[in-house]
């Protein structure tokens, strides 16, 4: 028997705009004005709340807080999505979880420490997962649901480049191809994991390139461009939609911050490295082509930038205007009808609270 | 002797063993050229070489894993799992086989492996990164499970933790990490698995805790002991195997025995002592055992993180509601 090829791989990666923001006509998208200056607001919205939610760390306001800065274009990802579709996000999503409808105050609520700000607002999101790639499996798992209720809608789940390296990864991608669910694995390789670079966490070219493994395709997109970012995330959903199966973006772009506020990049990358991908910045790449396409003007921008801290100040109101939830709140989500037990300590937790109370008046 | 933190100590620890025998790798997320999140491995891949200070894969389970291969071909592997919290996916490896390869092949094959690993609250952490979950692992036959609190014995329980033939699970509560600074001795010494350490002698009752909750049943004692309840504080800083004859030293002659964890309050590490008391010297006990522990809840996020752990003014009030028994 001679030999003969069994199996020709072929990944791609795409995009619209390049570096200077001069775009690709053949692939632009038909966006009209007003809805590209809506993903440019989406843009400076998050990288508004960004710093801000950084500065409020500093202040002990906020917990760890893990920064989207450079990531901007994940918001494109939530644009592509519809209404009844799902987004399952890791702990670098703030971007994509507010332009599905979710508020500040809510995100701040959970980075202040309150299980409360997780019921997000926008429709079905869940959760931040934070144990890396575990969250891929609940997406496959939603994506089955949806096929077995012959529901045309997908999931988009979304991790970093460190997730490839999990069990759950795998596990998923194989599960989503075996019984060709409707999910997009949406990957923003940042280039790194903490301190470990994309070519020490994987041997592979590429990431986009797992998919073949699993029976699937899989497509690398400028991350740094949001009409690539849309256009791949619209079409991939599209996909899984149509009953076609499930694709592996792998979305290139970089972690301009450290890995979070508890980090320091500085003992691990070089200044060089951070320098060059500036150059690449998502918005300012976005904004000379709304320039060149005469919808963007400085002015529209300060007055939207203008609008966005107002907003963004309001909700850091609101979220302080949150009440203090009680401590009994620590047992009485843990199952649905408490147990002997839980209502015992229950009591507990309401007379340490009266004790307190006591103490304090002393 | 020189002043170390819980992090030098421990990273003084590393250096020493890995000096003294090359068989000695460290691996793990960000040990490398980070020196560990924490900075516990600071310094090391500098000194020893990329080959024995490994920054690996995003995998825990592969972590684990390798290391029990890396154990069964002669290594001694010190693995880090970045935070207790993400040590499930590594799970099957630890029960299935790390603690079991020396009772299935009889003694022919065994796994010398240290898991090091974070635990425990107190730090305002995001979810996850606050987990107290030893009893998980005290329950499996076939490992080890150890938790200092002090910088000298997290550094003589860890040179233990290393040359112990079988597999060790080695949890530093992250609050004491820098909590405070002691004389630690730079030269090799050892503290042995399986001793627990009086913190404080005392008559009238006994306090056995372990981990984060070790400083907050020393200030509870010093409360108590304004009032003239003498408390004696035991840290058992190994798990398992557990000190239980130091126990039933204690316990025999204050006759009153409170137990605190920050681990959730049911099938704990307290729970075992609390059975064996019962089981062995119920007829000394002037007073119920008592159990202060954290919740069966799943840690809060910081709001209610205070709410959800024992403190010392908890502890005191306890032992004098057992006291007044
Ligand atoms: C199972 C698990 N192991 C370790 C961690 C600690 N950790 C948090 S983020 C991170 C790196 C994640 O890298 P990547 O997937 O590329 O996402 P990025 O942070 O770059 O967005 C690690 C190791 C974790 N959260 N979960
Ligand atoms: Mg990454």
């Amino acid at each position: 028997m001679p030999e003969k090829k069994v199996f020709v791989g072929d990944v791609r990666f795409f995009s619209v705009l390049d570096e200077s923001g001069a775009v690709d006509s053949k692939l632009e998208p038909a966006f009209s004005s007003d809805e590209l200056k809506k993903l440019f607001e989406w843009m400076i919205q998050i990288r508004a709340f960004d710093d801000k939610c950084v500065k409020l760390q500093r202040s002990g306001k906020l917990g760890t807080y893990l920064s989207v800065l450079g990531q901007e274009a994940q918001v494109a990802a939530a644009l592509a999505m519809e209404k009844n579709d799902w987004l399952v996000p890791y702990f670098r999503d703030n971007g994509l979880i507010l332009a599905r409808g979710a508020k500040f105050e809510e995100l701040l609520a959970v980075g202040g420490g309150s299980e409360w700000g997780s019921q997000f607002s926008g429709p079905n999101i869940l959760p931040v997962a934070i144990p890396v790639a575990t969250q891929l499996l609940h997406a496959v798992g939603i994506a089955w649901g949806m096929k077995i209720s012959k529901e045309k809608n997908a999931v988009l789940v979304s991790f970093g480049d460190g997730a490839t390296s999990e069990g759950d990864f795998h596990e998923a991608m194989n599960f989503a191809g075996v019984f060709q669910l409707p999910v997009v694995f949406f990957c923003q390789n940042n280039q790194w994991a903490i301190s470990v670079p994309r070519k020490n966490q994987t041997a592979s070219e590429t990431i986009a390139q797992k998919a073949l493994g699993y029976g699937f395709s899989g497509v690398q997109v400028d991350g740094n461009d949001p009409l690539a970012v849309f256009v791949a995330v619209s079409e991939a959903l599209k996909k899984a939609r149509q009953g076609k199966g499930p694709t592996l973006i792998e979305m290139i772009t970089y972690r301009m911050s450290d890995h979070s506020t508890a980090d320091d990049a500085s003992k691990y990358r070089s200044l060089q490295e951070t320098r060059a991908w500036e150059k690449k910045d998502p918005i300012d790449r976005f904004r000379k082509y709304l320039k060149a396409k005469k919808i963007w003007t400085q002015a529209w921008e300060d007055r939207v930038g203008q609008t966005i801290r107002t907003r963004i100040e309001e909700s850091m109101r609101k979220a302080e205007l949150i009440p203090n939830h009680p401590s009994t709140d620590i047992v009485d989500f843990v199952f649905l009808e408490s147990t002997m037990e839980l209502l015992r300590q229950r009591e507990f937790l309401e007379e340490a609270g009266r004790r307190e109370k006591r103490d304090d008046a002393k | 002797m020189t002043l170390m933190n819980m992090i030098q100590a421990l990273n003084a620890g590393l250096f020493g063993a890995m000096q003294a025998d090359d068989s000695v790798l460290v691996l793990g997320e960000d040990v490398g050229l980070n020196g560990g999140v924490f900075r516990v491995t600071e310094g090391l891949q500098k000194k020893f070489g990329p080959d024995r200070v490994i920054d690996t894969p995003l995998a825990e389970s592969a972590i684990v894993g390798a290391s029990i291969g890396l154990a069964i071909k002669g290594f001694r592997p010190v693995a880090e799992i970045q935070f207790s919290g993400f040590a499930y996916s590594a799970f099957e490896q630890l029960v299935s086989h790390a603690a079991r390869i020396r009772n299935r092949s009889r003694g022919k094959f065994s796994c010398p492996l240290v898991v090091r690993s974070p635990c425990s609250g107190g730090v305002r952490a995001l979810e996850h990164h606050s987990e107290s979950m030893e009893a998980l692992f005290c329950h499996v036959p076939g490992l080890k499970v150890v938790m200092p609190s002090t910088p000298s014995d997290a550094k003589g329980l860890l040179a233990s933790a290393i040359i112990d033939p079988d597999p060790v699970l080695f949890f530093e509560p992250l609050k004491l990490y820098r909590l405070k600074k002691e004389e630690v001795s730079e030269d090799h010494y050892e503290i042995p698995i399986g001793k627990a350490r009086l913190v404080r002698p005392g008559k009238h009752v006994t306090v056995v805790s372990y981990g984060s909750m070790v400083p907050e049943c020393e200030k509870a004692a010093l409360a108590l002991s304004e009032k003239g309840i003498e408390t004696e504080v035991l840290d058992l800083r190994s798990l398992s195997p557990l000190d239980f004859a130091a126990v039933q030293e204690s316990v025999k002659h204050t006759n009153r025995l409170a137990i605190v964890h920050e681990a959730p309050y049911s099938f704990g590490v307290g729970a075992e002592i609390a059975a064996r008391i019962a089981e062995r010297n119920v007829l000394e006990l002037d007073a119920p055992v008592v159990r202060i522990a954290g919740l069966d809840a799943p840690m809060p996020l910081s709001k209610l993180e205070e709410a959800y752990l024992p403190n010392a003014n908890r502890i005191a009030f306890e032992i004098e509601k057992l006291m007044n028994f």
